[in-house]
């Protein structure tokens, strides 16, 4: 059946809670009956059938982070959510020094498997709700991180997560959910995909190649990932063939793929919606330059956001999110000069 | 309820294993002051001198199963719940035996297996946890209890009110203890609490709230009994307030200069461990010459503590890698 992201992960989080007793659902707004099923739909109606295991809690966020982390030491596993990403904030002692280091700090003997949901993605909401803070989260040991960009990754990733024994973080896309109704959201990218009835896991930690292609290779994630793509098909008709990664593992990455496909091309470009300063784009180029020197053509390039909050009027922010044709610009001039 | 009556409702082994517990805590923080203080134990510690009947109280009404969250001052908790004092010296030293393997240190002493979180150094931190810990016992319907240490700077913070108004909420199963020991680091609680009692504030999430002498550990037991029996039976959580006092600095080299002397002087004969002491050998449960076996006793566990922590084995610097991710290598 062919589902959009919010209602595959919606798909998804019911098989799990249906196969595992020990999976709750915990955040804002999430099984109000008459409500909207979290601030994008994706649990709206899971509380008909699992009315006690999907928790409406009042608006602390700190709240509901430690009661995750609380509940999954003790056996459970839990799939917190914030409304928006950028509300992560507000729970960053929760996240960082709790969830992310209780089994470090006890030598091993505990596990926190907690499922954090966050949606991304910068869209007409300005500085504090549309933000990608996912380079924040790659500096800190101990979460793992992904981003699913389509609705089939959606799927595998949210079950590998819940049934990962680590703290897992999910960054979605706001623009990518195909969220529909009321919450629906403007400037929607497709990211539907066909959804098979048998159960799978895309294993954590494995990026994949969308498109094969000689001359560069492109890194984005989540409406990067989709950006790329377009910036691909735009080059083809000129005669420059692009590969594009999808990392779908934030951290730790797919280093492997990465470098494989680099020493393949030559040039890299990496793709990001969060500003350029100490982003994911500096983390990845690093380990480029790092480990594969010799097998670079041009310089490591990143298209990034600019080093600023993120703005609210449509001509700024359309400035701000690296469009499709910024980043075919920008790969021509690689191509041209180097 | 008086001394008498929750003496004779606990009986003659349990009061004796519960000053036994106090002894060693003061022991165990004595003699770690000094090999600090010497410049033999690396890190920095916060003790729990004056603050016995506290964790002990509170820890021996608990049950197997029941699970305890605290502070950067956890060395108390950590003994009264049943740690042994092998292997949180070992942690103490860096060592492989301790009870976190070396990753954990003072800060973070702990065993779950053995009822007790690695203990949540940022104050006011495990108040949310707890609150989860104990929402876990309610959705998987198990008769369990968590309870929560805290001071009363973390009363002031933010974790305190989201944690506790869940916890009222979901109605789980925990028992918040505010240690009131009256100073956050060198501040005292008057000068930034505009209320005389932390458990007031219980009844601005509906919760119930109770106050107990806390140098006083028969007091602190049945009062945490109560709370932690109410918890169990579905009766919801409660905010215990402790009113105690620290006998030592906040931190490894702090002189407390910040508090007067009268005040010190005041507390110091409100010891908790000769208050307690003294109600016993009036009681008959202990007459002096087991009083003073006991404490050679624990001298020399102690001692032997000490040996095993400094004669374990350090570990290797590459063990950095080790207890990290269950399913995955650390990335490199």
């Amino acid at each position: 059946m062919r589902m959009g992201i919010a209602e595959a992960l919606r798909k998804a989080i019911h098989d799990e809670m249906k196969r595992d007793p020990s999976v709750f659902c915990i955040g804002e707004d999430i099984g109000i009956p008459g409500g909207y099923g979290g601030a994008f739909t994706v649990t709206l109606g899971l509380e008909k059938d699992f009315r006690e295991r999907i928790i409406d809690t009042p608006i602390s966020e700190v709240g509901i982070f430690g009661a995750a982390c609380g509940a999954a030491i003790m056996g459970m596993r839990p799939i917190a959510d914030v409304q928006y990403g950028d509300f992560l904030l507000c729970t960053m002692d929760q996240i960082v020094n709790q969830i992310a280091k209780l089994r470090y700090m006890s030598g091993g003997k505990l596990t926190v498997p907690v499922v954090m949901r966050a949606p991304v993605g910068v869209t007409g909401r300005g500085a504090q709700h549309a933000q990608c803070l996912e380079p924040y989260f790659i500096t800190c040991p101990g979460i793992k991180i992904v981003a699913p960009a389509t609705a089939y990754d959606a799927v595998g990733l949210l079950k590998a997560a819940v049934r990962d024994d680590d703290p897992v973080l999910i960054f979605e896309h706001k623009l990518l959910y195909g969220s529909k109704g009321p919450r629906a959201e403007t400037g929607t990218i497709d990211a539907s995909s066909e959804i098979p009835d048998e159960d799978y896991v895309i294993p954590i930690g494995k990026g994949i190649i969308r498109r094969e292609g000689k001359d560069v290779t492109i890194i984005g994630g989540l409406l990067m990932m989709h950006f790329s793509l377009r910036a691909a098909s735009m080059l083809e008709k000129e005669g420059i063939d692009c590969e594009v990664i999808d990392p779908r593992t934030l951290w730790p990455l797919d280093i492997e793929l990465i470098l494989g496909s680099v020493k393949r091309t030559g040039r890299v470009v990496i793709v990001e919606e969060s500003p350029k300063q100490g982003g994911i784009g500096a983390e990845i180029g690093a380990q480029i330059a790092e480990h594969i020197p010799d097998y670079l053509l041009s310089p490591i390039t990143r298209i990034a956001a600019p080093n600023t909050p993120t703005p609210f009027s449509p001509v700024m922010e359309k400035f701000y999110v690296p469009q499709p044709e910024r980043i075919a610009d920008t790969i021509r001039k690689l191509i041209t000069e180097y | 309820m008086s001394n008498d009556k929750i003496l004779s409702e606990i009986g003659k082994d349990k009061a004796i294993a519960m000053y036994q517990k106090m002894l060693e805590i003061r022991e165990f923080e004595g003699k770690i002051r000094f090999l600090f203080l010497e410049g033999k134990m690396p890190g920095t510690i916060h003790q729990y001198i004056g603050m016995e009947a506290c964790g002990v109280g509170v820890c021996s009404a608990l049950k197997e199963g029941d699970v305890i969250a605290s502070t950067h001052r956890p060395h108390g908790h950590a003994i009264a719940r049943g740690i042994s004092m092998d292997a949180m010296m070992a942690e103490l030293y860096g060592k492989t035996t301790g009870c976190c393997r070396g990753k954990g240190g003072s800060m973070h002493l702990g065993d779950l297996s053995l009822g007790m979180l690695p203990a949540i150094a940022i104050v006011g931190g495990n108040i949310p946890i707890i609150m989860g810990m104990a929402l876990a016992f309610k959705l998987k319907k198990e008769p369990r209890v968590a309870v929560s240490f805290f001071g009363d700077g973390a009363s002031n913070e933010g974790t305190f009110h989201e944690g506790l108004n869940m916890a009222a909420v979901y109605d789980v199963p925990a028992v918040f203890v505010c240690e009131n020991n009256q100073y956050g680091a060198s501040t005292n609680i008057k000068r930034v609490l505009k209320i005389d009692n932390i458990a007031d504030r219980a009844s601005a999430y509906g919760i119930r709230g109770d106050i107990a002498d806390g140098m006083n550990v028969l007091e602190v037991y049945a009062h945490a009994k109560e709370a932690i029996d109410r918890a169990r039976n579905g009766e919801g959580p409660t905010l215990l307030e402790l009113k105690a006092f620290r006998l030592c600095g906040h931190s490894r080299r702090d002189p407390n200069n910040y508090m007067t002397k009268k005040e010190k002087e005041y507390w110091k004969k409100r010891d908790p461990i000769p208050f307690f002491e003294k109600l016993l050998l009036e009681a008959k449960v202990l007459d002096e010459g087991k009083a003073a076996e006991m404490k050679k006793a624990v001298e020399e566990r102690v001692a032997k503590a000490i040996q095993f922590g400094q004669s374990s084995p350090d570990p290797r610097p590459e063990d950095t890698y080790e207890n990290f991710y269950v399913t995955m290598e650390v990335p490199r």
